[in-house]
This record gives structure tokens, sequence and C-alpha cells, in this order.
């Protein structure tokens, strides 16, 4: 009979090797897969890995899915480490993009310098936040638990994409498409790489994966965030605030899933549509978790889970494979994650039946 | 006059209808969480449960056998859970998400050929002459089988809880894992039955949107009824009676709107869309402000890994 023991320590070694293993499980059952669905495995591993990776334009493609899976998860991450659950930072993005979009609308093709691109990168990061912040009050003020709240908000910020693509923001001269009008030149943020569409925003995600290690690695507040989310009543012994510990993680996690908005729409897509992200909060919980919850592991998370999205995008198109699988790919990896990391705690040990 | 009573009958109807997925769902995940397990996965469990339900009710063409497909492939998503969160003590919050991602991946992936297939009706319980008696008729007798099923299910567990020993060690396991263990009892085969019990019923609930309510398979068709279900247990603060309530309450804020946008009122259709996600924080805040009422009835173990050497 199998059973496991607590280890006198935690595996150092699988502490590491926990999300290389998972990666590994999920690409064999994802080989299965491929099998019964009659496709030759190394066809489809070769497109939805290797293909996107050859060429200059893959690459950046590549940057431009993992800019808002990073920006989203480096900031759940921070909440994650205080047991803060934002589930809902797809609803933050869409309503950051809607923010951003009513503000990039306002600018002409005459406008000139940064502000236009600037300012709904700034609108879309506020309404991001407003959006945290809801759940926030209410789990401070009122106790209501946060994963609900936020996720239910994410439903409700999802229609309030479609209430202003159908209302408010629709273009006039879209032949009654429900779609905004498209952003002028001047809203649109700047490509880092001409003829791709790398835009800063990716930039902007290395910098918040940046001050977010100095957050959590280096300040005084991100060891109270820390010690908040290890041991509650300790360190509410200590005088720590758990109310300014709730507020703090959904205004950052809240904030950067509403700047992610904000890049996807002035960014790859240039204007408001019925569908703006397809299921990043989500996913980017799974990035979190792979990442360890560190900003460095996040952005090598963030490489894979995107090259799930651009390869399940390629094998859609060359193998005729269903878009889902994408989302069978994220369920997988992190069951496998999850698991994998009981044994970095526990041993299996073959006992004798008792 | 005659009018006013139609609509009232319709109205009465529909609530009942939205109510019932979330009967199913909310009381399967009320007996897992009085044990002591937390599955954040039932809209995974009802999205898998709705597909392999409409998938089998359509090629059989026999809607009750869909109905044994979507709780069996409801009670394998739980396994799923069952194995981490339960055999190796993964963290239950973030097992039942995974769940969920996993569960509507999967349910999309496999149900891709299957959009927009029409299904067979099943047959109403009740024989036509007493469905037509005026009022009455259609109140009491006028429901699909499933309906009359969520309230004996309601019933059942209320009974199976406070009145049978299983449901009295059911209740220990999630009160004080510790104490249950010392006198001999299994937690971790309580646990598990309960979790798979919770996947049945998260699978009958996603199969009844498949098979009856819409009566069709969609991507997504759940639309976050799973996480309204979590939400209704903590509402009924763990009590299932309050389950029934609530999920009526729950039916009827969706109807409503639907009633409103009928009568001719100008109000955007997404706007109304909203209203039983908003219904659901309202409710959240109202019930969760009292902190003792909540700690008073939260299962003492939930969500707490069991492990006899701990």
């Amino acid at each position: 009979m199998l059973r496991l023991t607590r280890r006198a320590d935690p595996s150092r070694t699988l502490e590491i090797a926990a999300p290389l293993l998972a990666v590994a499980l999920t690409l064999v059952v994802a080989a299965l897969l491929f099998l019964a669905l009659g496709k030759n495995p190394l066809d489809a591993f070769r497109a939805m890995f290797w293909r996107p990776v050859q060429d200059l334009y893959g690459l950046t493609e590549l940057g431009v899915k993992v800019t808002p899976l990073i920006l989203c998860a480096v900031g759940l991450a921070i909440g994650f480490r205080a047991a803060v659950w934002n589930i809902g930072a797809e609803g933050q993005l869409i309503v950051g993009a809607v923010a951003a979009g009513a503000t990039a609308l306002q600018f002409g093709e005459e406008a000139s310098g940064p502000l236009p691109w600037v300012l709904p990168l700034v609108m879309g990061t506020l309404g991001g936040m407003a959006w945290g912040a809801i759940p926030a009050f209410l789990k401070t003020r009122f106790n209501a638990n946060e994963i609900l709240v936020s996720l239910m908000l994410a439903y409700v910020g999802g229609l309030t994409l479609q209430y202003m693509v159908h209302g408010p923001l629709k273009d006039p001269m879209s032949f009654g498409f429900p779609q905004s009008a498209s952003f002028t030149e001047p809203a649109r943020l700047p490509v880092l790489l001409e003829t791709t569409r790398l835009h800063v925003g990716f930039a902007l995600a290395l910098i918040a994966a940046v001050l977010a290690w100095v957050f959590v690695t280096r300040s005084y507040q991100g060891f109270v965030f820390r010690l908040s989310g290890e041991a509650i009543e300790a360190a509410a012994y200590a005088g720590f605030s758990r109310t300014k510990v709730v507020w703090g993680s959904f205004l950052i996690s809240g904030g950067l899933a509403g700047l992610a908005g904000a890049a996807e729409v002035a960014g790859p897509i240039g204007q408001l549509q019925p569908s703006i992200s397809p299921g990043y909060g989500f996913a980017a919980i799974i990035v979190a978790f792979l990442g360890r919850l560190h900003p460095i592991g996040i952005v090598a998370a963030a490489l894979l889970m995107g090259l799930f999205y651009v390869g399940g995008e390629i094998a859609q198109m060359e193998l005729q494979l269903p878009i889902a699988i994408t989302g069978v790919f994220q369920g997988l990896l992190l069951f496998f994650l999850l698991g994998a990391d009981s044994f970095v705690r526990w041993r299996l040990v073959v006992a004798e039946k008792r | 006059m005659g009018d006013e009573l139609d609509t009232a009958i319709a109205v009465i109807t529909a609530t009942l209808r939205a109510g019932t997925p979330l009967v199913f769902a909310a009381m399967g995940e009320l007996v897992a969480e009085r044990a002591g397990v937390l599955n954040l996965g039932i809209e995974g469990m009802m999205l898998v449960g709705a597909v392999v339900g409409f998938m089998v009710a359509a090629t059989t063409g026999i809607t009750p056998f869909g109905f044994v497909a979507a709780a069996l492939a409801g009670m394998a998503a739980a396994a799923i859970f069952g194995v981490l969160a339960l055999n190796l003590m993964t963290n239950q919050v973030a097992t039942g998400l995974a769940l969920a991602i996993f569960g509507g991946g999967l349910a999309a992936f496999i149900g891709q050929s299957w959009v927009g297939i029409p299904l067979p009706g099943m047959e109403l319980p009740f024989p036509e002459p007493l469905r037509q008696i005026p009022f009455v008729g259609p109140v009491l007798f006028g429901h699909d089988w499933l309906v009359y099923l969520s309230i004996l299910l309601v019933a059942g567990v209320a009974w199976f809880l406070r009145r049978t020993r299983a449901g009295l060690t059911l209740r220990a396991v999630g009160e004080n894992q510790e104490s249950a263990h010392a006198l001999g009892y299994s937690v971790l085969k309580i646990r598990w039955l309960a979790t798979l019990f919770g996947g049945a019923m998260a699978g009958i609930g996603g199969g009844y949107l498949s098979l009856i309510y819409t009566p069709q398979w969609a991507e997504d068709m759940t639309a976050g009824r799973g996480w309204i279900a979590l939400a209704l247990v903590v509402f009924a603060t763990w009590r299932p009676w309050r389950v029934l309530l609530g999920a009526y309450i729950f039916g009827g804020v969706t109807i409503i709107g639907l009633q409103i946008q009928a009568a001719g009122a100008s109000l955007d259709s997404n706007l109304i869309a909203m209203t039983p996600y908003l219904a659901t924080v309202v409710v959240l805040v109202l019930i969760s402000r009292d902190v003792t009422r909540i700690r008073l009835h939260t299962p003492a173990s939930l969500a707490r890994p069991f492990h006899p050497e701990a």
C-alpha cells in the first residue's frame, strides 16, 4: 500500500524540479491526447512549441501574448503570497480596457506627443484599480469572500464591455457591428520593433516584474504582506493591519490587470470589441502558481503559457485542432504542478497494510 | 385578469427552472463542505456534466441516460480533485480553481462538434388532466422531473445530515477531523464519498442546463452558476432548506430581469444580464457582515488537509 509520510525537511531539489516535472507530465498527456485525435504528436509539438519561436515575428508575437500574462500574474502573486485571493483579474483587465478605450477615443489624428497613448494606459490602470477596490472594500468592511466577489465582478466586467460596444462606445460607422471606432494612430501604443506588433506594454511588463521583485524581496511592506499571508494571527499580533494588506493586494493586482487590458486594446487590438481577452486573467492565476509566486519565475512561466496561446493558434490553423485545447493544457499543467508540489514536503513510501 | 394569472404562472415556472441547476450544484457542495472539503471547481464539474450528458442524450435519444452520464462525468471530474486535494493534500483553493479552468477547457474541447444540435424532450411526470387544473395545475404539477427531484434531494440531504448516523459522522469529520480520526472514522474515505457526491450533483446541475433548460450545448453555458452555487452555500449558512430558498431567489432575480425586458422597458440586455452576479455580491455582503454567525456555521475543518501523522 502506498502512503505519504512527512519529510524532515522540504526537498530543495523537488522544489525546483516540481514545475519542470509538471511541464513534462503535461507534455506526455498532450502527446497521448494528440495520438487519440489521430495526429502525430511530433508534428503537433513542432507546430505548437517550435514553430512560434523560429523567427523574429513569432518571437515578437510571443512577446505580445506574454505581456498581459506577466502584468496580471505579477500582481496576483503579490496578493496570493498574502493569502488574498483575487480571482477576478479577467474583470479588472476588461474594465481597464474599457477605461483605456474610452480615453483613447477622445484623441484625434492631429494629437501629438506621448499623452494620447500614455493617458489611456493611466486610465486603464485606474479602471482596474477601481474594479479591484470593490472586492477589497467588501472584504475589509463586510467580510465578504473576495474569491466570489472578484469573480462575480469578472462577469459584470465582461457584460460592461458588451454594453459599451453595443451602446455608448459603439462606432456609428460600424454597420451594426458591436465595436468602437478604431483608435487614431497617436492613441496607439508605440511598437518596440518596426513591422512587428511588439509594443511598449512588453517593456512595462518587464519593469513591473522587476519592481514586484524589489517589493517582494527587498521591501519592508513586502515582508508584511508575506507574513500576513503565512500567519494571519501572528501578523495581527505584531500590529500589522490585515486591512491594508487586502487593499494593497487588490489595488496592485487590479491596477496591473487594468494596465494589461489597456495595453491590449491600445496595442495589438486598436479598438474596443466584444472579446478582448482569451482568458488572460484566468491563465495568469496558473502563471502565478507555476512561477512559484516569484516575479522571475512568473516571467518564465508566462513564456510557456504564451507559447500555449501562440502554438494553440498555429495548431488550430494547421492541424485543425480545436483552440479549446489551450484551456485543457492550462488546467492539466496546474493539476500536475499542485500534485508535484506535494512531494516537496511529503515522501511516498510503500508500507505494509495495517 | 387572465393575462396576469398567466404571467404569474410563467414567472413561477421560470423561477423554479432557473433555480433547479443551482439547487443540485449547491446541495452537492454543501455535503462536501460539511465534510470539510472546499471544492471551488463546481463550475468545471457542471460544464463537464453538461457536455457529457448532452452527448449521451443526443446519441441515445434517451434523456435520463444523459443525466446518469452527467452525474458520472461530474464524479470523474471530482475524482481528480479528490486525488490531489485529499490524497496529496494540495491547497484546496488552488486545486478547485484548477478544476474550474480545466473543466471549462475540457468541456469546450470535447463538445466542439456538438454545438447547436437539437435534443429530444423529456416527458413531464404528471399527467395532462392534473396539469390542466387552473393555476394549481401548472404551478404544482407542471414542472419537469428534475424540479421535483431537486426538492426531494434537499429533503434527503437534510434528513441524512440531521437524522442519520452516517450524517453525524460526516459532520464530525467536517467539524473536527482529528477527533473523528481518533474515534476511528476514516476521514479520508468519508471525504472522498462527499467529494464524489458533490461532483455527481454538480454534473446533474450542468446536465439540467444542457438537457432541459436550454436544451443545447454551448461553450461556457453555465455562465458562472457554479460560482453562484458556491455563494449559495455560504448564504444558506450550510443548511439545506436555505439552499433551496436561496436558489429560487436567484432564479427569481434572473427571471425578473427578463420579465422587465419583455414588458417593453428599454433596458439594455447586457445590463439585465448582470443582475444575478450583482445579486450574488449583495447577498454575500449581507450575509457575511455577521462575522460570528458565519464563523459559527462554517465547518471548522473546512479546507484543512488531513493526514493521520499531523
